[in-house]
């Protein structure tokens, strides 16, 4: 209910805007988000925290202390200690090279998913909400499908369709979050659609691709915005879970959910380190990228 | 009212029947040569053909369908590969396990959740709003077997309070069971949390806006009766139906928490089916899980439109 509210702040500018000048409106509009971001704590804490992870990403093999995928038999699951500050695996590998490689997959993969997923869900939600009647009732009965299950599920269903390697799941993630991007898009073109911008686009005759892509789109990209950041978070969520139970990632990868999958059965022998660590880096990673999407939710929001 | 339940009804059955199709596409069509990929790139063709002829996956697709539908409805699901037993044999168990540990949970999270988010929403903007609604968010964020590692290295590990494994020795009394099924269902405080706590924020600040509460407080009644009597009354209707889309996800959907904590439920089960490619198991289990959730949405539905005129006699956008 509260989203609707907010959903009507947002659209109501709008129809003022081509009246003056629509550009230098929409700059200042950008200009007041940009601001608006700045001076939000939290959200600067999730882009050190998330900027932190893409370093590590991208840089990884510099910056780890070891190899991370060298194998030592004779020093398998020491404990923490100055050689290794987290510890080695269950094969000799240190725990902290692994960590920190360990962003670069994930980083790949979760984004490439949201961004399908944001292009396929926004083409569908433009679609379903602009054309309405049959086309949009047959999409939202398959889009009520696919929701009607959990997304591991539908990933655990999907990879043994399709056998596991990252593409499959990027397209498996992406096509899941399609439908609930596609669900937020639709409402707003609901919104939309019945503006006189759109109006008096028809009446010039403009084709239907047009009318979707050039002048709706541009007026819902707050939300395709938020959705975009909100969904990051759980393909990361997604994607780590999915090689937690082994569908994911494939070994030998430094990938954390492989990481603790690896290793949670030995936690009742008193082997926490190459569990524990993973699962922080997870939980800290997802905790930023949260954190930058609610900062962006807000300043979307005013 | 009738029309209501009966729309919502139609449009149920329509999407169960699209879901199955969905199932069946994944599990059956898109494997392409189903005995193969069970049996793998180096079996004999004469092996392959031997098993695509005893699972029938070398008769039509449309055959297929039909026998495997027409099956769930009469309680025949055909025969689970790697348990070697009928897949209702396999499932009933496991539903009544996922149903165990789902009711558990939902005891303790719905109202620590709900609690939270009315508490949050009395001091609309306050630190403690924007710690309950960004904690909530967080904690739900985080997948669920980073929350496992977490409580198991905390309170199986260090403090030895609960056990690491959720599956109580054999013939364990209630509290035994109990005390197993604890843990994982804490881990479930902090997925589900987030979500219900935000939806009974968002509907008490709007009931504690409208005119009705303004009423009430003018004419003097006490906060306390006001928030019990008025506001809750109102403000925990949207509640309902997120809390029950999370049923479908707790029954069925715990595939992690369930595998990290060994309990043999629905979700474990899938898994297993997945790992070893059983088929038969795999399709009836998900098709149960999403009948699951759209049975709790559809009461969900029919009880928001009993306790809410607006809905039952208002448009349907």
């Amino acid at each position: 209910m509260s989203t609707s509210a907010s959903g009507a702040d947002v659209a109501a500018p709008s129809p003022a805007a081509p009246s003056a000048a629509p550009e230098a409106d929409e700059r200042a509009a950008r200009k007041e988000r940009l601001s608006l971001l700045w001076r939000s704590p939290t959200f600067i804490a999730g882009v050190v925290i998330v900027g932190i992870f893409v370093i590590f990403a991208i840089f990884g093999e510099t910056l780890a202390p070891d190899d991370p995928f060298a194998t030592n038999p004779l020093d398998d699951l020491a404990a923490p200690s100055g050689d290794h500050l987290f510890g080695t695996d269950r094969v000799g590998r240190d725990v902290l090279s692994r960590v920190i490689v360990g962003a670069r997959d994930i980083l790949i993969v979760a984004p490439a998913a949201t961004l399908l997923g944001t292009v396929v869900g926004t083409a569908l939600g433009l679609v379903t909400g602009y054309f309405r009647g049959p086309v949009d009732d047959i999409l939202s009965r398959f889009i009520d499908a696919i929701l009607a299950l959990p997304t591991v599920i539908i990933g655990l269903l999907a990879i043994v369709a399709l056998g596991t390697s990252k593409l499959t799941v990027i397209i498996v993630i992406g096509l899941v979050f399609a439908p609930i991007i596609a669900r937020t898009v639709r409402a707003a073109v609901l919104q939309e659609r019945e503006m006189d911008y759109v109006a008096a686009a028809q009446l010039r005759n403009e084709k239907a691709p047009y009318i979707l892509f050039a002048e709706i789109l541009p007026n819902v990209m707050g939300p395709v915005m938020v959705e975009f950041t909100v969904r990051l978070g759980y393909a990361i969520f997604t994607v780590a879970t999915l090689s937690f139970l082994g569908f994911g990632i494939q070994p030998p990868a430094p990938d954390w959910g492989l990481q603790v999958f690896e290793h949670y059965g030995l936690i009742s022998g008193g082997y926490w380190w190459p569990v524990l660590f993973p699962a922080l880096a997870i939980a800290i990673l997802v905790v930023g990228v949260n954190m930058v999407a609610d900062g962006i939710a807000k300043a979307f929001e005013r | 009212m009738g029309r209501f339940i009966l729309r919502r009804l139609l449009l149920g059955l329509v999407t169960l029947f699209l879901l199955s199709i969905i199932v069946f596409v994944c599990a059956q069509v898109l494997p392409g040569d189903v005995g193969r990929s069970i049996l793998g790139p180096f079996a004999d063709q004469k092996s392959v053909d031997q098993l695509n002829q005893r699972l029938g996956t070398d008769r039509s697709v449309l055959v297929q369908y039909w026998d495997w539908i027409s099956g769930v409805f009469t309680g025949d699901m055909g025969e689970s590969l790697a348990f070697r037993r009928p897949v209702g044999e396999v499932i009933g168990p496991a539903l009544v396990k996922s149903a165990k540990l789902a009711l558990l949970a939902f005891i303790i999270v719905v109202p620590i959740a709900i609690a939270g988010g009315v508490w949050a929403a009395l001091k609309e903007g306050s630190f403690r709003d924007r710690f309950i609604s960004l904690g909530g968010l967080s904690a739900t964020a985080v997948p669920d077997f980073v929350w496992a590692v977490f409580l198991i290295l905390i309170f199986a590990l260090t403090l030895g309070i609960f056990p690491s494994t959720a599956t109580a020795p054999p013939a364990s009394g209630f509290f035994e069971q109990l005390h197993y099924l604890i843990l994982p269902s804490i881990c479930l405080i902090f997925v589900l949390f987030g979500y219900i706590a935000r939806m009974a924020r968002a509907g008490t600040i709007e009931s504690l806006d409208a005119d009705y509460t303004r009423t009430a407080v003018i004419k003097g009644l006490p906060q306390r009766t006001v928030v019990r009597r008025h506001v809750l009354r109102n403000s925990l209707l949207p509640t309902i139906a997120v809390v029950a889309t999370q049923l479908g996800y707790l029954i069925g959907g715990l595939v992690v928490i369930e595998v990290i904590f060994n309990y043999k439920g629905l979700g474990q089960t899938l898994f297993q089916a997945a790992q070893q490619k059983d088929y038969p198991l795999l399709q009836t289990g998900i098709l149960i899980v999403g009948v699951v959730y759209l049975v709790a949405t559809l009461l969900a539905d029919i009880a928001y439109s009993v306790l809410n005129p607006r809905v039952r006699l208002g448009s349907e956008e």
